[in-house]
């Protein structure tokens, strides 16, 4: 079955060409058959392949299509692998990303025929570069994958053109990715360089015998790129603003896709970054200061997606504090778990806002009794991002801390408060729109309804998986041996688990790092939940608040640091060097081909005579050359 | 004979030819010189086809004799070229009552 | 000097004169006739090669049959007098520099070429003779000297078309 592998980004291409090509005139319900049905086929096959992987005994499997690059020594085919790592990363991602397709069929409905089939075209592209990127077996292919989700974001993020703001959110998320992108490929040509061969296999296999500090700058250049497409410090500010597009777009962003993107390529690298350990170090401070710091952003957001975008930060920022203290399975454990509860909020948010057609959860309040299926779905996702066991952030997030806490303590305490905040924000939001009582006028309270079952079923589906999802990854300590994932991922991160002696906490103290980390959650919620649910916060921060309101001004900071200066420089650019330089060769080129061309006018006398004195000359100067150059 | 008198000699008359239908503006004159190039020619390439004769007559009794069947031809597309050209002359001279070239300078146009 | 030589400079000297007259001379009917004494010395020159049946192909058809041509369409036409007022004079010395130019680099150019040597046979050989020449004409190149049969048939056809009265 590995065999077929190249039906997983088949069947999404296909979906995009039918949709996009066709988008005048298929119907809607062709529309969304086509965009699910292809996603969904595609779903159908990796799980078939997974079966396949589960055999004991398998080895990762190379499907050679075609030769991309051949050029002297340099070999790069049109490969994909499948491994333990990908096939996970397939399942995440065209299991919840066809959720969301489902959920997008009744959200996206009131779109016209013709946008309708766009939305569904840039999604399953969206979802045919993201396996792309997740299948390929060297980091060409990677980086084509890479590319083109940083392409589709920009097309997505925009989707509603017509608005000038959700174009510069666009733009901004596209030239963020843009400059983590020159790090990847800075990164790519130094590999070509160093090792001769961009493919993953040839690439790991000759890591060991690699100078250290060529590792480390290949490492860090990689990580600049993975800090632009997985929203970390300090290019993490296009998330937030990535919510102008519809919300499904922002699920699929946040949960499936995307975002997702950098932690898969550390992942996949951690060879590379276990034998570079500086990196590593790295990958964790940025790690832990993205969490803390995003968190305590989302404590003072009232827009309800953008307290979810930077709950995504947030968790991201745990991803790579689990990658950077070599962690790789909790990561990757974590990257599974986000993806269920951050698709089931995104897709909750949705449904609150599909019937409220409002974002600012100061507005809200009292949905518990108006949307019971969105209410309660919602609240299993809180939990399972707030950690309470046994839901599945629970687990996933335990195992990074822990392995934070081996390698060093610092780590786990900054972790401990971020989750801490993580409860209080998360709950804060739930409380405030879905306890007390309505605050949104009259008018609208008429029209609330429950969403549709295209809405609610993926919504359940999800919401189970969150609470489910955690039981992969039961730790040593409960039941001996019963990490499955840990047991599935092993082939893939046996080498670097070997090279590092990493440090086991001991049962004792880890049941106790669990208790204390539960303890602080349940802290979290319970303080928000009496603090939020009768009296919520309306009014304007003030003091403090109001510069975590303000996102610590970062935005603000950036432009007048960056964005400013580079405008200046684009303008004296412009005046000085385009205009008098660049147009004056320009110009100069065309003035003196013009008054050449009159002056040779005057030759053409249309006397033969002239002509063939022309010709004589001509032969004279082709013999005198000749007589010069035999001397 | 050495050959280099030949070639000296053959060149001299092209270089003649060439002069005459550089500063003449009779056309007839013009085409005259043209036919002067043409047995410049003609005589170099005969005095080439006897250039290696002795070298090769032993094994090959007609070296050298295509170089004159060459010249055989260039005399036979000359007549035919002649009529032609002289046949356009006379054409000209009809419309233009003048056989100046420098009065057909409709190749500016 | 032996008879070949003298000969031979004679030969060259009254070609390379007519050719200067033909080019001076103002009349085209002198012209014509500088241009038949050219014809004649090369003919010599043929004669002296052993290329006798180039020698005699050679008086017959330019200087008799295409020379005669010429005279017939100068007396014809009645274009014997110089129709040419001189206007430009500076084309003229172009022309001559170019010419002599062109002479200058052809000598320097082939000065130096390895041919020192070599000699062109005179007196010698017979494949100038018109049995060698027949032979070859014959077998090797007959399928060229019927198509040459074409090209006078076309140049006729040509000449009688554009030659004719509207």
């Amino acid at each position: 079955m590995s065999k077929f592998v190249y039906l997983v980004p088949l069947f999404p291409l296909l979906g995009f060409l039918i949709n996009g090509l066709l988008r005048k005139n298929l119907t809607k319900s062709l529309i969304s058959i086509v965009g699910c049905g292809s996603v969904l086929a595609s779903l159908i096959v990796s799980v078939l392949i997974f079966s396949e992987t589960r055999q004991s005994g398998f080895q990762a499997v190379n499907v050679n299509l075609f030769n991309f690059i051949d050029a002297d020594r340099l070999h790069i085919p049109f490969a994909f692998q499948v491994d333990q790592l990908s096939i996970l990363f397939l399942l995440i991602i065209t299991g919840v990303g066809f959720l969301i397709h489902l959920y997008s069929t009744s959200y996206m409905h009131d779109e016209k025929d013709e946008h309708f089939a766009r939305y569904f075209s840039y999604l399953n592209l969206f979802v045919f570069s993201m396996i792309l990127l997740v299948l390929g077996s060297n980091f060409v292919i990677m980086f084509i994958g890479w590319e083109g989700v940083g392409l589709c974001s920009y097309l997505l993020i925009g989707f509603w053109f017509k608005t000038k703001e959700f174009d510069d959110a666009a733009t901004k998320a596209f030239v963020m990715n843009r400059i983590g992108d020159v790090g990847f490929l800075i990164a790519l040509f130094w590999m070509i360089s160093l090792f001769g061969s961009v493919n993953f296999s040839d690439v790991f296999g000759k890591a060991q015998a690699a100078p250290a500090s060529a590792l480390t700058g290949i490492t860090l250049l990689l990580l600049v790129g993975a800090t632009g497409k997985s929203a970390q410090i300090p290019l993490y500010t296009w998330l937030p603003d990535a919510m102008a597009g519809p919300t499904p777009v922002s699920a699929l962003i946040h949960a499936a896709t995307m975002v997702t993107a950098g932690i898969y390529m550390i992942a996949r690298s951690n060879i590379l970054y276990t034998l570079a350990p500086v990196s590593q170090s790295v990958v964790a401070i940025i790690g832990v200061t993205t969490a803390f710091f995003a968190a305590t952003i989302a404590i003072k957001q009232n827009d309800i997606k953008k307290v979810l975008a930077y709950s995504t930060v947030s968790q991201l920022g745990y991803m790579f504090l689990g990658l950077g203290v070599g962690a790789y399975t909790g990561a990757v454990f974590h990257v599974m778990t986000h993806a269920f509860f951050k698709a089931l909020l995104f897709l909750g948010a949705g449904s609150v806002i599909h019937a409220l057609h409002e974002q600012d959860i100061r507005k809200m309040g009292g949905l518990k009794r108006l949307l019971p299926t969105t209410h309660l779905t919602f609240l299993l996702g809180c939990l399972a991002i707030a950690g309470i066991p046994p839901f599945a952030g629970f687990f996933s997030k335990d195992e990074i801390l822990s392995a934070a806490y081996a390698r060093n303590p610092i780590y786990f305490v900054v972790g401990l408060i971020t989750a801490l905040m993580t409860a209080f924000y998360m709950f804060r939001l739930y409380a405030t729109a879905f306890q007390g009582n309505f605050r949104g006028t009259e008018d609208q309270r008429k029209h609330i309804q429950e969403s549709p079952s295209q809405i609610t079923i993926p919504l359940v589906i999800l919401a189970i998986l969150s609470c489910i999802g955690g039981f992969l990854g039961i730790p040593d300590v409960f039941v001996r041996d019963s990490h499955l994932l840990r047991n599935f991922l092993h082939p893939v991160f046996e080498h670097s688990e070997t090279l590092s002696q990493t440090v086991e906490v001991g049962g004792s103290r880890e049941l106790t790092l669990i208790g204390v980390s539960v303890l602080v959650a349940l802290v979290g919620v319970v303080y928000s939940w009496s603090r939020f649910s009768k009296n919520p916060e309306l009014g304007e921060p003030k003091g403090f608040g109001k510069v975590l309101a303000n996102k610590w001004y970062v935005d603000e900071l950036y432009d007048m640091i960056i964005v400013k200066p580079v405008n200046v420089l684009g303008k004296f650019f412009d005046s000085i060097f385009d205009r008098a330089i660049i147009d004056g060769i320009v110009n100069g080129v065309g003035r003196i081909v013009q008054y050449g061309s009159r002056q040779l006018r005057l030759l053409q006398s249309g006397q033969v005579g002239a002509y063939v004195l022309m010709m004589v000359l001509g032969i004279i100067i082709l013999f005198a050359i000749q007589i010069i150059l035999r001397k | 004979m050495p050959i280099n008198y030949y070639i000296f000699l053959a060149v001299a008359l092209f270089c003649i030819g060439v002069a005459g239908v550089l500063t003449r503006r009779n056309a007839i004159i013009i085409f005259m010189c043209i036919e002067l190039m043409l047995n410049a020619v003609n005589l170099l390439l005969v005095a080439f086809s006897k250039m290696h004769y002795k070298a090769l007559a032993a094994n090959q009794p007609d070296a050298g004799i295509n170089g004159q069947i060459f010249v055989f031809f260039i005399m036979v597309v000359a007549a035919a070229e002649v009529s032609v050209g002289l046949a356009i002359i006379v054409m000209m001279y009809r419309n233009t009552h003048s056989i100046d070239v420098n009065f057909l300078n409709r190749l500016k146009h | 000097m032996s008879i070949t030589q003298i000969l031979f400079w004679i030969l060259s000297i009254m070609a390379i004169l007519g050719a200067l007259m033909v080019v001076v001379s103002k009349s085209p009917v002198y012209s014509v006739l500088w241009l038949i004494m050219v014809f004649f010395a090369i003919s010599g020159h043929y004669i002296l090669l052993n290329a006798q049946f180039l020698a005699i192909v050679n008086l017959i058809v330019y200087a008799g049959a295409i020379m005669v041509l010429f005279l017939f369409v100068i007396m014809l036409m009645n274009l014997n007098a110089d129709t040419e007022p001189q206007k430009n004079k500076w084309l003229k010395i172009a022309g001559v520099i170019a010419g002599g130019a062109l002479l200058l680099v052809f000598v320097g150019a082939l000065k130096n070429a390895d041919l020192k040597s070599q000699i062109a046979e005179v007196n010698h050989g017979d494949i100038g003779l018109i049995h060698n020449l027949g032979l070859a004409l014959f077998n090797d190149y007959v399928i060229p000297f019927e198509i040459s049969s074409v090209l006078f048939l076309s140049a006729m056809v040509g000449a009688v078309v554009i030659g004719k009265k509207e």
